[in-house]
């Protein structure tokens, strides 16, 4: 096992908007150990976001390191990063985003579809939603099921390959208090249960409060870690 | 992921917009069926064409006036050309030989009165050409050298002057104001493309020599037709007359002042006329696939931009490159598969019915549905449904999934 799942040195990431060039993260490094729950906050415009797609791996940094379970991610091509995605990153979005056609199931299993490897893939996803208390909503479509429930679907398909870290992007955003309590004491249990080290990015001070450590980003770098 | 759960993911995703994906489809079906009704009606007509030139016979050939381009002052073939060709030493391939002179004339009963074609013809036009009498009996001998007034008449010819197609001999018609004794009724040939075989008059060749269709010298003839002793024996025959006539004309070499014409020429050039028209038919149809396959390319762009958080979603989640490609493939494929399908149906459909209006009015077009036409529907719609997904799919696939995701 690695010391740290995350690894992060002297990230830069430059936008080229036009002529002019913006420096959204200035030689940011951080670390983060397996099995911690850690917040990101930072103001809008800080480089949250940016920070968020590198550790996701949707994006690579102009410049500096990121090492994510192990694996030098810096440099690698679109295909490599998109299977890095599948196997060692869990995504939950703030507007859920599901399949809207498809049932909670089929949203389920597909990342376990990309993977490539078929094999029990109804049992996976299956098991995954009973995980996260849906075992009996698994055909139903996204619009028949309330925001918390949708919610726990994508919670649900984020840990379908068991990956190395959930990275959680404002998941209690588009919820009501009681439903937003319920995700975060889920993502925390399943923490506990699983030791899936979890990220979330949030601006609520309510949820920073229940991780183990907090992350403030300003102007591109860690302002300070609580 | 495999092609059956990318086909039926396709299926779902176009069922999510049933109108837009019909729309769409119609497009194609409306392409694939104007190019199988087109093909299959033109083949039909080729059918048809080369069926009623074979009907002719198979073993004949037409002796004409005139040759290659350059030669000066043809002289006309004539009645003592047709002799030289009877003769078994000199053409032991050629078993019959009649020479024909044509040409449109008024025929009058009473106050009944029809334009039609004259023939004047020799007593070995019956067996050369193999015509029958229903009633009556064929030109003679006798008559030739007589210069008999007689004449003899197609069926239809009989209907439309005398109302009825038989017990009519012995009635007097008027050719041009002249008068003749009809002497009998052409058996039914049944209708051609060309010529109808049934609405016709025959009269001796020297009545028409000398009384009905005068030419410059007297023993020209417009035409002779020559049997060869069969099929095989054609090219032999072809080979003898054209000797004999090069001797009698005196032409110089490879400046023949005559056309021989089998009957392989006229298949062949019937063929070559009516293959063109059907590639011509076909190919102002294969347009309209082609704007069925625009319309594919539109509605896959329209679908790629809407579709943008899905496949940031899908890219996020671990979808690579050619995950993308392949799922907008295969819509555009679908599509453009179904439209296929159902464009077959329409197109047999359509061609069917073509065939029906045809055989109604007299013209026999038998529509022929190829296994090979199908094949080449379906696999030309799939291409073009391939061609003008690739635009769109590639489009899809190369999104960046930071951008993808944030996309409203």
């Amino acid at each position: 096992m690695n010391e740290w799942v995350i690894e992060a040195k002297n990230l830069t990431k430059v936008y080229k908007m036009g002529e002019i060039e913006v420096e959204a993260l200035c030689g940011l490094s951080m670390q983060i150990a397996p099995g911690e729950v850690v917040a990101i906050m930072g103001p809008s415009g800080s480089g949250k976001s940016t920070l968020m797609n590198i550790i996701g791996c949707l994006d690579r940094p102009t410049a500096g390191e990121y090492i994510l379970d192990g694996v030098q991610v810096s440099n690698l091509k679109d295909d490599q990063l998109a299977a890095i995605r599948n196997r060692k990153v869990g995504f939950v979005f703030q507007s859920f985003n599901l399949l809207p056609r498809a049932t909670a199931l089929a949203n389920v299993e597909l990342p376990i579809r990309y993977s490539g490897s078929g094999k029990g893939r109804k049992e996976r996803a299956k098991q995954a939603l009973e995980s996260v208390g849906l075992q009996d909503r698994i055909y139903h479509r996204p619009n028949e099921l309330s925001g918390g429930q949708q919610q726990r679907v994508a919670i649900a398909r984020s840990l379908v390959n068991n990956p190395a870290i959930i990275l959680a992007d404002e998941p209690t955003g588009n919820l009501d208090s009681k439903s937003g309590e319920e995700i975060m004491h889920l993502l925390l249990s399943l923490n506990q249960e699983r030791g899936t080290t979890l990220i979330i990015v949030t601006h609520d001070p309510g949820v920073a409060s229940k991780t183990h450590r907090v992350i403030h980003i300003r102007d591109g770098m860690v302002e300070e870690e609580v | 992921m495999t092609i059956w759960q990318a086909f039926i993911e396709a299926l779902q995703s176009l069922s999510a917009n049933k109108l837009r994906s019909g729309l769409t489809i119609l497009g194609i079906v409306i392409g694939v069926a104007a190019v199988i009704a087109m093909i299959s009606i033109g083949r039909g007509a080729q059918d048809t064409i080369t069926g009623s030139i074979q009907g002719i016979g198979t073993n004949l050939l037409f002796v004409f006036r005139g040759g290659s381009e350059d030669v000066r002052n043809p002289q006309p073939v004539t009645l003592g050309d047709a002799e030289a060709m009877a003769d078994k030493f000199q053409a032991p391939s050629v078993e019959g030989v009649a020479p024909i002179l044509q040409g449109n004339a008024k025929v009058t009963f009473g106050k009944e009165s029809h334009l039609t074609q004259v023939s004047g013809v020799t007593p070995d036009y019956s067996s050369v050409r193999n015509i029958k009498v229903t009633e009556g009996e064929f030109i003679t001998e006798d008559q030739i050298l007589g210069q008999a007034s007689v004449a003899l008449i197609g069926p239809d010819t009989a209907n439309k002057l005398f109302g009825r197609k038989e017990g009519v001999v012995g009635e007097t018609i008027r050719i041009e104001g002249q008068p003749f004794r009809v002497t009998g009724v052409l058996e039914s040939k049944g209708g051609s493309s060309f010529s109808n075989q049934d609405d016709r008059v025959l009269i001796p060749l020297t009545t028409a020599q000398s009384r009905l269709l005068r030419r410059s010298t007297r023993d020209r003839v417009d035409l002779i037709m020559v049997q060869a002793i069969n099929a095989q024996s054609v090219p032999l025959a072809n080979d003898e007359i054209s000797e004999i006539l090069r001797n009698r004309h005196r032409t110089a070499i490879g400046a023949d002042d005559f056309t021989v014409f089998t009957q392989q020429d006229f298949l062949d050039t019937a063929k070559t006329i009516t293959q063109v028209l059907t590639i011509f038919l076909g190919g102002i149809a294969a347009i309209s696939l082609l704007v069925g396959g625009i319309g594919i390319m539109n509605i896959m762009l329209v679908s790629v931009t809407e579709r943008t958080r899905e496949i940031g979603l899908r890219k996020a989640l671990g979808a690579r490159r050619i995950d993308i490609l392949i799922q907008f493939l295969t819509e555009s494929s679908v599509l453009s598969l179904l439209g296929g399908v159902i464009g077959i149906a329409l197109g047999w459909t359509i061609s069917y019915i073509v065939g029906r209006i045809a055989a109604a009015n007299q013209a026999a077009i038998n529509p022929s549905m190829g296994l090979d036409i199908v094949l080449i529907a379906t696999l030309f719609s799939t291409a073009v449904g391939l061609f003008f997904g690739l635009y769109p799919a590639n489009r899809a696939a190369s999104l960046e999934p930071v951008e993808a995701l944030r996309y409203e």
